[in-house]
């Protein structure tokens, strides 16, 4: 940053000096009230670093629909998925999952008063889906598969969706689904034997497929959650096979199981 | 300032002990009966019975209790006080308009208009004192003096001071006068002027201002002007409150929603321009109609953010929306919009950068078309709060209502969503010997864990945090590495757990620490009651607490009730969980972090009766 005693410089400089400035104004402004920029160019909401490297664009494209395996981990999976676009002021909702933990929501990041949460949505699961993608940024929904949801539900959802640039989270599978994310190769890692330790960190190995990706799907492993409850890439020891528990941390701490 | 010219003659109205005669009049107290406001123990006023035998402000209740055996104890309540006071000031208000409420039971007003009126300072006082006596049953003295400082005391003393006559009147009285308002606190400033030898309004008004101001700051100036009888300040006229509430009537009745929306479209129109013209901004939206059945519907509609005539339509039409669709009630003949809760119209500020809000806007605009289509009680957000499990860690508010406010009772209406629905909620069958409570009696009768307690609808009004800061402790054996730390930096403005219905209101502050509190990672998990585990050991038979910290054996083998079921892999704890003691029924228990061979893992709660899973590390 140019420092104020350089201001007596050619155009271009002051130009960029003066740009520099609006930049810090706005950065400081922006912790102040974040702000979502939705139609700013910028046509996906942001990840967190080791899910945004695996993600195509970097991000979860506005518009589509994302389905998580209905396996271990994919409550975690929405909240890392989730938490970078809600502190930068994205909008979210979970529709019919009473039993979110929410601690760990805030945990990975996720702010609180930026996520609505429609416990029971009863009977009305598609009408509540489509307000909600109205206004949000992302919204959630559980059920689908057992909800009652048919096909023409189904396409009539990711088309709002994709008309207000929304992203669509499925927890559990969703038939032409964009994007599919699920965790396998789980490891807790912190107890040891005999009842000591605890529950640290859990290394995971996130598996994606769905369009703009290769054949076969890509794959990468990574702390979720992390020994803070954030999503963290996974510390990089010596490679080694799926499925196989690696020792790695020192003063007895390993994986167990 | 009105300047040194001399204050305006001021009539003051003053009812003795006005607390206690509201809040007799309250709990209907005989009127004979000495009785005590009490406020943290400390009486506050007593009645001029209860004063005969000994009571007085500043005493201990059980010494004003012990002096005066049958005084009748009531709790102070400012609103009520307020509330009860109106009648008092409307009847004033029917011979004198421009009346100040100085605070409930002292009324101040210019003597000039009525004095002029009824011919004289002693006819105007009587006919004012009668008609508050006849119009509201209160006993009322009057006091007339040159500013308002003067008059109170000489509506404590009931005389009538001539005018000009102030200063002399004013001399002999001590300076304690100074420090007889309940809202200021002069009591440092008095106990100097004593101090100083100075114990009269009268040698103290004699000092130079400019002596008091070097020496004895801003608030003695104040009190010396007061006590030379000069006003600080003339009676501001109270307006009298105006009906803001619009209301239609619809003939032919309507029975269509758009229609029924065109109406509202121009009351809300017309609700905005009464409230424009006073400068304020709605919050707090009540929605009533009535119907050709006779039937009257209302609903409130809470908004964060002050209300714009597009969004009053909107919610009223929704409401209509769901009202009409339901059927049943006939066609809408009347509809009556009432703003209330009001705040001025500057809260309702555009960001400086532009578009901040837009989104926000969008959002809220969104949920609340949700509320409308499943009831306000529906969409929820999270704050958290202090507590210990992480299922009590967090607190439902509805949308729009203030995330930092207790809430109570609408968070007890917000959370019966959530609760008996899925496979989980039904309490399952006592299939092993230790789950010893009867199947559908399970959850109201035995020592539940904390979350079934929890997820009571009472449950917001908090223990007290600060006790529970004391007694707590022990709990959390394992390595409380950063994250533990870290935590107690996050919950700022964090309160009481919400635990059982019999608790208090909550301590704002400080912010409570919470030892042993389960550090992060937290189960993502949470199920609203949890459901009953079976834990076995090699020989498949159940594994117990031998002590709060001890398991009977190691755990083999793992079935949740309507879960994951498996062999264990790993576990971790016990750890004891002692807390809310003090509240019958909540008995301590321990908590057990299990992982599955299949890479599950689950943080249970132990009691005599059993294994319970509170939260699923999903």
């Amino acid at each position: 940053m140019a420092e104020p005693a350089r201001v007596t410089g050619d155009a271009p400089s002051r130009l960029e000096l003066a740009r520099g400035l609006l930049c810090r104004m706005e950065d400081r402004a922006q912790t102040m009230r974040p702000t979502a920029a939705p139609d700013t160019g910028d046509r996906s909401l942001p990840v967190a670093e080791p899910l945004a490297g695996l993600l195509p664009g970097g991000g979860l494209r506005r518009g589509s629909v994302v389905a998580l395996a209905p396996e271990a981990g994919s409550i975690s999976l929405l909240f890392a998925l989730l938490a970078k676009a809600s502190a930068g002021g994205a909008w979210a909702g979970v529709v019919g999952s009473p039993g979110l933990g929410l601690v760990a929501a805030a945990e990975a990041g996720v702010q609180l008063e930026r996520l609505a949460l429609v416990p029971d949505p009863g009977r009305e699961l598609v009408a509540i889906t489509a307000a909600l993608l109205d206004g949000l940024d992302l919204v959630a929904v559980s059920g689908v598969g057992r909800g009652g949801m048919g096909a023409a539900d189904r396409q009539r959802l990711a088309a709002r969706a994709r008309q207000r640039g929304a992203v669509l989270v499925s927890l559990g599978g969703w038939p032409g689904a964009d994007v599919e994310l699920g965790c396998v190769h789980a490891r807790w890692q912190g107890l040891s034997t005999g009842g000591s330790g605890r529950l640290s960190a859990r290394r995971v190995c996130v598996r994606l497929r769905g369009r703009g990706v290769r054949p076969g799907g890509c794959s990468a492993r990574m702390l979720l959650p992390g020994p803070c409850g954030q999503v963290g890439p996974a510390p990089s020891v010596h490679p080694v096979d799926q499925g196989v528990g690696e020792r790695q941390q020192p003063a007895g701490i390993r994986e167990a199981g | 300032m009105t300047g040194d010219s001399g204050p305006a003659r001021v009539l003051v109205l003053w009812s003795p002990d006005w607390p206690v005669t509201a809040a007799a009049r309250a709990e209907r107290v005989p009127t004979r009966r000495p009785a005590a406001v009490v406020v943290a123990n400390r009486v506050l006023a007593c009645s001029a019975t209860a004063r005969a035998q000994g009571v007085c402000r500043g005493l201990r209740r059980r010494e004003a209790q012990a002096r005066c055996p049958d005084l009748a104890v009531l709790g102070h309540d400012a609103e009520r006080d307020a509330r009860l006071f109106e009648p008092v000031v409307a009847a004033v208000e029917d011979l004198a308009p421009g009346v100040e409420v100085v605070r409930p039971g002292l009324v101040a007003l210019l003597a000039r208009g009525p004095v002029g009126w009824f011919g004289g300072e002693q006819q105007a006082a009587e006919r004012l004192a009668d008609q508050v006596a006849a119009g509201t049953g209160v006993e009322c003295r009057i006091g007339l003096a040159d500013g308002l400082f003067a008059a109170v005391l000489a509506a404590r003393r009931g005389v009538r001071v001539e005018p000009g006559g102030t200063p002399a009147f004013l001399a002999p009285l001590g300076v304690d006068e100074l420090d007889r308002e309940p809202e200021v606190d002069r009591s440092e400033l008095v106990g100097l002027l004593r101090r100083l030898g100075l114990r009269s309004l009268g040698a103290f008004g004699a000092l130079t201002a400019s002596d008091v101001a070097s020496r004895l700051g801003v608030d003695a100036i104040l009190a010396h002007r007061l006590a030379r009888g000069f006003d600080p300040r003339p009676p501001v006229r109270r307006h009298p409150p105006e009906e803001l509430a619009v209301e239609i009537e619809l003939d032919p009745p309507v029975d269509r929603v758009d229609a029924a929306a065109f109406a509202a479209r121009g009351l809300a129109e017309q609700l905005h321009r009464v409230l424009a013209g006073h400068g304020l901004s709605c919050t707090r939206l009540g929605v009533a109609v009535w119907t050709e059945a006779g039937e009257e519907l209302s609903r409130i509609w809470r908004c964060a953010e002050p209300l714009t005539p597009a969004g009053t339509v909107d919610r009223v039409r929704w409401q209509l929306d769901a009202w009409l669709t339901r059927g049943g009630s006939g066609a809408v003949t009347r509809l009556r919009l009432t703003p209330e809760e009001t705040v001025t119209a500057g809260a309702l500020q555009l960001g400086l950068w532009g578009e901040v809000g837009e989104a926000d806007e969008r959002a809220g605009r969104a949920l609340v078309r949700v509320q409308a289509l499943l009831g306000p009680g529906a969409v929820l957000t999270a704050v958290l709060t202090g507590g210990r499990d992480p299922g009590e860690r967090i607190r439902l508010v509805r949308w729009g209502d203030d995330r930092g406010a207790a809430g109570s009772a609408d968070l007890a209406a917000g959370r019966p969503a959530i609760p008996a629905q899925g496979p989980a909620s039904p309490p399952v069958p006592a299939s092993t010997p230790e789950s010893a409570p009867v199947p559908g009696r399970q959850w109201p009768l035995v020592p539940a864990p904390p979350e079934i307690i929890n997820s009571e609808p009472g449950a917001v009004e908090n223990a007290a945090a600060a006790s529970e800061m004391v007694i707590m402790g022990r709990t959390y054996p394992a390595q409380r590495g950063p994250a533990g730390a870290r935590h107690s930096t996050r919950k700022a403005g964090a309160r009481g757990s919400p635990p059982v219905r019999s608790a208090r209101p909550a301590l704002r502050d400080p912010p409570p620490v919470w030892p042993g509190r389960l550090p992060a990672p937290s189960p993502a998990t949470v199920p609203p009651e949890p459901p009953h585990v079976d834990l076995l050991d090699a020989d498949g038979r159940p594994v117990t607490l031998v002590a709060a910290d001890l398991l009977a054996a190691a755990p083999h083998r793992i079935a949740v009730h309507g879960g994951p079921s498996g062999l264990v892999a790993g576990w971790a704890g016990p750890w004891p969980l002692h807390q809310r003691w003090w509240i019958p029924g909540a008995v301590a228990g321990s908590r057990l972090q299990v992982l599955l061979d299949d890479g599950v893992a689950l943080l249970l709660l132990g009691r005599k009766e059993g294994w319970w899973m509170t939260g699923l590390y999903d």
